[in-house]
């Protein structure tokens, strides 16, 4: 399987504070890697990174994206070139309508792709198709972007954004939290319609339980910005038995 | 000093080389409405920055340009010219630089109960017909454009709707300044008197062809009778060197409706005042607006309600966007006087800086004189959210688009609230097309 993502000795800074401090991660196609960890610990800033919002000020390290390097790029260059944020607080935006958003961000992707933009004929049918994926009512189609929606309505738009987009990479900030079970059950089958061999997912969170739904590959445990344990599943649910505090006291003894 | 001195003289003297030839300068009450205003106008001068409501608007680059009051009339203009700013399906009165044209207009198959004609014709045959109505409750010492303004009256539009006339097409008044008009003042004056129960839309559109350092004093009058509704549309599209003062003064008997829209867009420097006086029980005034300042603009919207009755409710709600080094200034206040129990008056300001340059000053004002009443007001200055800035760029969008996007949206709660549809449609494309990437931004929205 091919390269994805490789992050290397990535440190990165908040408003002048050291937050992650030494990250490291290869990450190939068709697999998924949960970075779990206490509040605190970094897990939303290295989201944030990878995405390039503004604020997050990468120190030193690298991180190559399919072998190019993906801090030199903007915000919607990475978005063009298949990175996907599912963000942890996804922003109402009055004004705006979801399918012109939608829509927008479809044929900016495939702009950069070198193919020809959907027209709105297409466009729909196809929305309309991603949207039986996440179980959404078509007026959400009409409202604008995220305004009104509640949290798990937030949270499955985002889903639906991925499922058009149809990221190489997929990183999801704390999806699962604050849902519902149900929610948290569409969210999930939504993830798992997407797995698939070209594609890579980073799920960010804070509970084990996102897990039991999306199975992922490898789990990393980052305490302090650093990834201080990694395993394979069994250490999710090892975590979930004895919480972060042994993690976060093995980190401080050494 | 002396130059102060000297441009009172200057209008005075405007004023005395013109008088003789206003319309209907033969009936005495209008020749003693005119010097009276002159007299005021040149005791008070223009208003200075010790004015409370001057305070953040200098009038001296108008001051100080000494504008001569005859218009720049008789230019050709073909109706191929205005095409795009003429509204369909309307009555239409057009001015070129401040002067009526008739070829230029369309007032047929007006209904019985409409009167609409220029303000100059009903001067000059029958003056009788406006006294009373001219003035009728302008304070022309808080006013002193209003007192320049009715010295010079004479161009303009006499709008009466007579009791229970239902208007439905929209009345359209024009006012073109084209390049011709530079160093001249214009000085209209609209008169609206709509009959108990009768409803009306007027729009009223300044725009300006080619780049006159021009002066516009607008003066428009609108009395409401019982149950009377209007909508009264004023967008302002002057070009960038001209200057653009106007006011509008309101007043309304019980329970009837005046809903505004302003828009201000042009104009180097632009002033637009609301008084409205909710005089009898029951009456109603929504003022929305938008304006945008960008590069050296300066646009200022003071308004003033009086709830001088019980039961009456007002709404205000403009938005602003400043860029660059343009100014926004929002002054509202709102009088509840001792015997209007039950007021219901609510204020929302909101303006968006998009520059480091750019400014804001807004003042809500509230005198309340009496402990039965409903009363909000809010002010805001702010800038784009950057995590919305930055949720558009992870979608794809680019920074440029993304920010002209969420500036649109802004602005668009006033436009998207236009009833109708051929202002609101027209907005939306002014509006984009002053944004950076708006071909790409109008799929968007």
């Amino acid at each position: 399987m091919s390269d994805m993502l490789s992050i290397k000795n990535l440190h990165a800074n908040v408003d002048g504070k050291p937050i992650l401090k030494g990250i490291n991660l290869e990450i190939k196609a068709g697999e998924v890697h949960a970075i779990m960890g206490p509040n605190g610990s970094g897990k939303s800033t290295l989201a944030n990174v990878l995405a390039g919002r503004e604020g997050y000020d990468v120190t030193d390290g690298t991180v190559t994206f399919q072998g190019k390097n993906l801090l030199e790029m903007e915000p919607e260059e990475r978005a063009r070139a298949g990175v996907f944020l599912a963000f942890q607080y996804p922003v109402e935006i009055p004004g705006v309508s979801n399918v012109y958003l939608l829509k927008a961000a479809v044929n900016a992707a495939r702009k950069h792709r070198g193919l020809p933009e959907l027209d709105a004929m297409d466009f729909l049918t196809l929305v309309r198709e991603k949207m039986q994926l996440v179980k959404m009512d078509e007026q959400f189609l009409y409202r604008a972007v995220n305004e009104g929606f509640s949290g798990g309505e937030k949270k499955r738009n985002e889903i639906l954004q991925m499922a058009l987009l149809e990221p190489a990479l997929g990183v999801l900030d704390e999806t699962d939290s604050g849902l519902d079970i149900d929610a948290l059950k569409i969210v999930s089958d939504g993830v798992n319609a997407l797995r698939g061999k070209d594609r890579a997912f980073v799920l960010v969170t804070h509970y084990q339980r996102l897990l039991n739904y999306v199975v992922p590959d490898y789990v990393h445990v980052l305490a302090n910005g650093q990834i201080v344990k990694s395993g394979d599943r069994g250490l999710a649910l090892e975590l979930e038995k004895k919480g972060y505090g042994w993690i976060e006291g093995a980190t401080a003894r050494a | 000093m002396n130059a102060v001195l000297q441009t009172h003289h200057h209008y005075a003297a405007e004023f005395e080389r013109n008088v003789a030839e206003l319309p209907g300068a033969g009936a005495d009450w209008l020749a003693e409405l005119r010097r009276g205003a002159i007299d005021r106008f040149a005791a008070h001068g223009f208003p200075g920055p010790r004015d409370e409501n001057w305070k953040y608007t200098r009038t001296a680059p108008i001051e100080r340009r000494n504008f001569t009051c005859r218009s720049a009339a008789g230019e050709p203009l073909g109706v191929d010219q205005i095409q795009d700013v003429l509204l369909p399906n309307a009555y239409q009165l057009v001015f070129v630089n401040g002067v009526y044209r008739a070829e230029l207009s369309n007032v047929s198959d007006m209904p019985a109960g409409v009167t609409l004609s220029s303000l100059a014709a009903v001067l000059q045959a029958s003056p009788a017909t406006l006294e009373g109505l001219l003035n009728r409750h302008v304070d022309q010492d808080r006013h002193p454009f209003a007192a320049l303004n009715t010295a010079f009256v004479g161009e303009g539009a006499f709008i009466a709707l007579a009791a229970n006339t239902m208007l439905e097409r929209p009345i359209q008044l024009l006012f073109v300044t084209t390049a011709a008009q530079d160093g001249h003042a214009a000085h209209p004056r609209v008169v609206v008197s709509a009959g108990d129960n009768s409803e009306a839309t007027l729009v009223e559109t300044h725009v300006g062809l080619g780049e006159a350092v021009s002066f516009t004093n607008l003066l428009t009058e609108v009395t409401l009778g019982r149950n009377a509704g209007l909508e009264y549309y004023r967008l302002q599209e002057e070009s960038v060197k001209a200057f653009h003062i106007s006011a509008v003064h309101v007043s309304q008997e019980a329970d009837s409706r005046f809903v505004s829209t302003a828009i201000s867009l042009g104009a180097v420097l632009s002033r637009h005042d609301i008084d409205v006086r909710l005089a009898v029980r029951g009456a109603q005034c929504s003022l929305n607006g938008l304006y945008m300042a960008a590069g050296r603009q300066h646009v200022d919207t003071h308004t003033r309600i009086d709830h001088m009755a019980p039961h009456c409710s007002s709404s205000e709600f403009y938005k602003g966007v400043l860029d660059g080094h343009g100014r926004g200034v929002f002054n509202g206040k709102v009088m509840v006087h001792p015997h209007a129990i039950k007021t219901d008056a609510r204020q929302q300001n909101q303006n968006l800086l998009l520059s480091l340059d750019a400014e804001a000053d807004t003042k809500p004002e509230l005198e309340i004189y009496n402990d039965d009443v409903k009363c909000a007001h809010g002010a805001t200055v702010g800038q784009l959210d950057a995590d919305a800035v930055f949720y558009l760029r992870s979608r794809g969008l680019d920074e440029t688009a993304s920010r002209g996007l969420l500036t649109y949206a802004f602005a668009a709660e006033i436009i998207n609230a236009i009833k109708l549809d051929a202002v609101r449609e027209h907005l939306r494309a002014v509006v984009l097309a002053r944004l950076p990437e708006g071909e790409h931004i109008k799929e968007l929205v």
